[in-house]
């Protein structure tokens, strides 16, 4: 049913540390890998050894520049996106067949592979690209939060967590409730003030980003201590610069 | 957004039927018989046409009628039912005028109410999309249902309605592309809005997450020819609204409806060939490109 439920019992998500993610892509791999073996249609790569390679991925990472002002050092950020499980989900609504649902137990956006007809509407739905058309399959996949993995126990119980944040070298992405205030996710967005992208499209996205801390603030604090280094060239240097300078 | 032929022609040509049928189902022309029977075949082709057009865009067209399942939300699903409904009483109303020669206005009325519903539904599968700021607006809908009724208008030889529909279209259309050019940065998405790091400075695109394409680039990041849009535009304007208008000014003869309505039917092709390729979806603020 495309109609979005009003309240879910839990709000399951992620939230991705920007601070702490390296960008080594092991999560994409690890996302491609248990959702090519596992539940719904495999992730396809069309092309995979031609000129141009393409196939569908449900979590991928973008790198981005930012330029603080006056001058500062640049700063580059990992930046892996997958889906937001939003609350008030674009793309549930906008699909013809019912394909595409929210889950009232836990709000997790899940797309009924059988019943969709690929129409790609609910990719053109979503602003953050969370949706993708398989190229082999054609039909939308997206992000099930590894749905067969959180409740599967049939694996260890470290283990039941979504597969890009089992991986994570750098323990840069964590899943909780985000319903239960003191849940780890629902705690670390307070503590750090979890970002949610693109909040004027209305989505209410689930999923939050903890912004990178703050860097080089505190090193000036024994800088005005130590001696200054030399502006002017002294002895042979000096010598050169100002003989140059009288030619 | 990729401009799909299959979704140009299913837009262009169900919106021309439908336009027609609108027109036949009040009695414009009043024609009966088989002369009656050529305009609604032509309607039923165009619109029947692009309907069918409108399922070669579809992954998995064998599962299309689970999609009249979800019209309590969803603008493509209603879009599915409005038109079966639309072919069923504008059919039963060709029939009778047609085969009996019996005109019932009430069922020709609802006829014609159907298809500028129907049209208005598939303008809201594209004005109800936030993501596209330049679609998600109150001129997509009226130029699609406007269209319509102008290319319905010419087609039944309607000559002073279609004059005052076209060149209104054209002023609408104008003001559409002076408006929509400007609505991706009023619609307050940016790099900064997408990433959330704008308050630490200004964000460029550093790296994408593959060297090469994808679905999303393929799909919502059409840039390709966009470098052509003001010619085309202007080819667009001259084709749809000005040549047909003038040329329906002039003293009647059935050539020049003949080029009229092939010039307003290239335009339209233009027309929707921009529509598309214009539109920026706001995922491509992820890739650094718009």
């Amino acid at each position: 049913m495309t109609e979005l439920p009003t309240q879910t019992d839990r709000k399951l998500g992620l939230v991705i540390d920007l601070d702490t993610c390296v960008g080594c892509h092991a999560c994409v791999i690890a996302c491609k890998g248990w959702n090519t073996e596992n539940y719904g249609a495999p992730l396809a790569d069309a092309d995979a050894y031609g000129a141009q390679p393409v196939g569908s991925f449900l979590n991928r990472v973008h790198s981005y520049e930012i330029q603080p002002p006056d001058n500062a050092p640049a700063q580059l950020i990992h930046f892996p996106k997958s889906c937001l499980h939003c609350e008030d989900a674009p793309c549930v609504t906008v699909c013809p067949t019912g394909a595409s649902y929210k889950r009232v137990e836990d709000g997790i956006v899940l797309v009924n592979e059988s019943d969709c007809i690929g129409c790609g509407l609910c990719a053109w739905a979503c602003p953050y690209g969370a949706r993708e058309m398989d190229p082999s399959e054609k039909v939308m996949k997206k992000c099930t939060l590894c749905v067969d993995r959180i409740y599967n126990e049939n694996l260890p119980e470290e283990d039941r967590e979504p597969a890009c944040v089992r991986t994570c070298p750098a323990g840069a992405r964590h899943f909780g409730d985000f319903a239960d205030p003191d849940s780890n996710v629902s705690t670390l967005v307070a503590e750090r003030g979890g970002i949610e992208l693109m909040p004027e499209q209305g989505t209410k996205p689930v999923n939050r980003y903890l912004p990178p801390r703050p860097k080089d603030v505190e090193i000036d604090v024994l800088g005005p201590l130590l001696t200054p280094v030399a502006q002017e060239p002294r002895g042979f240097l000096g010598w050169l610069d100002k003989a140059l300078e009288r030619l | 957004m990729h401009p799909a032929k299959s979704i140009i022609l299913f837009t262009s040509l169900s919106g021309l039927g439908f336009g027609l049928l609108a027109f036949l189902c009040l009695g414009v022309p009043p024609v009966t018989d088989w002369i009656a029977f050529v305009f609604f075949a032509v309607a039923f082709a165009a619109a029947g046409g692009g309907l069918i057009a409108s399922t070669f865009h579809l992954g998995h067209p064998e599962r299309a009628l689970k999609a009249f399942t979800q019209w309590r939300t969803s603008w493509l699903s209603r879009e599915g039912w409005l038109a079966v409904a639309t072919l069923a009483v504008t059919g039963l109303y060709a029939a009778l005028v047609i085969f009996t020669g019996t005109r019932i206005f009430i069922l020709g009325a609802l006829g014609s109410l159907l298809c500028v519903a129907t049209t208005f539904a598939t303008s809201m599968i594209y004005a109800q999309l936030k993501t596209v700021p330049r679609w998600n607006h109150w001129t997509t809908s009226v130029l699609f249902v406007g269209l319509s009724l102008a290319g319905g208008a010419l087609l039944s030889g309607s000559v002073r309605a279609a004059i005052l529909l076209l060149l209104t279209c054209g002023v609408l259309q104008f003001y559409a592309w002076k408006t929509g050019d400007s609505r991706l940065a009023e619609s307050g998405s940016n790099m900064a809005s997408a990433t959330g790091l704008g308050d630490i400075g200004t964000v460029t695109a550093f790296e994408p997450p593959h060297t090469g394409g994808n679905y999303l680039t393929d799909e919502m990041v059409f840039v390709v020819a966009r470098k052509h849009a003001l010619k085309l535009r202007s080819i667009a304007l001259v084709l749809t609204f000005l040549a047909p208008a003038l040329l329906l000014l002039l003293p009647f003869t059935h050539l020049f409806a003949a080029i009229a309505v092939a010039s307003h039917v290239l335009g339209l092709f233009t027309l929707r060939w921009l529509f598309f390729a214009e539109a920026e979806h706001v995922v491509g603020l992820y890739y650094g490109r718009r």
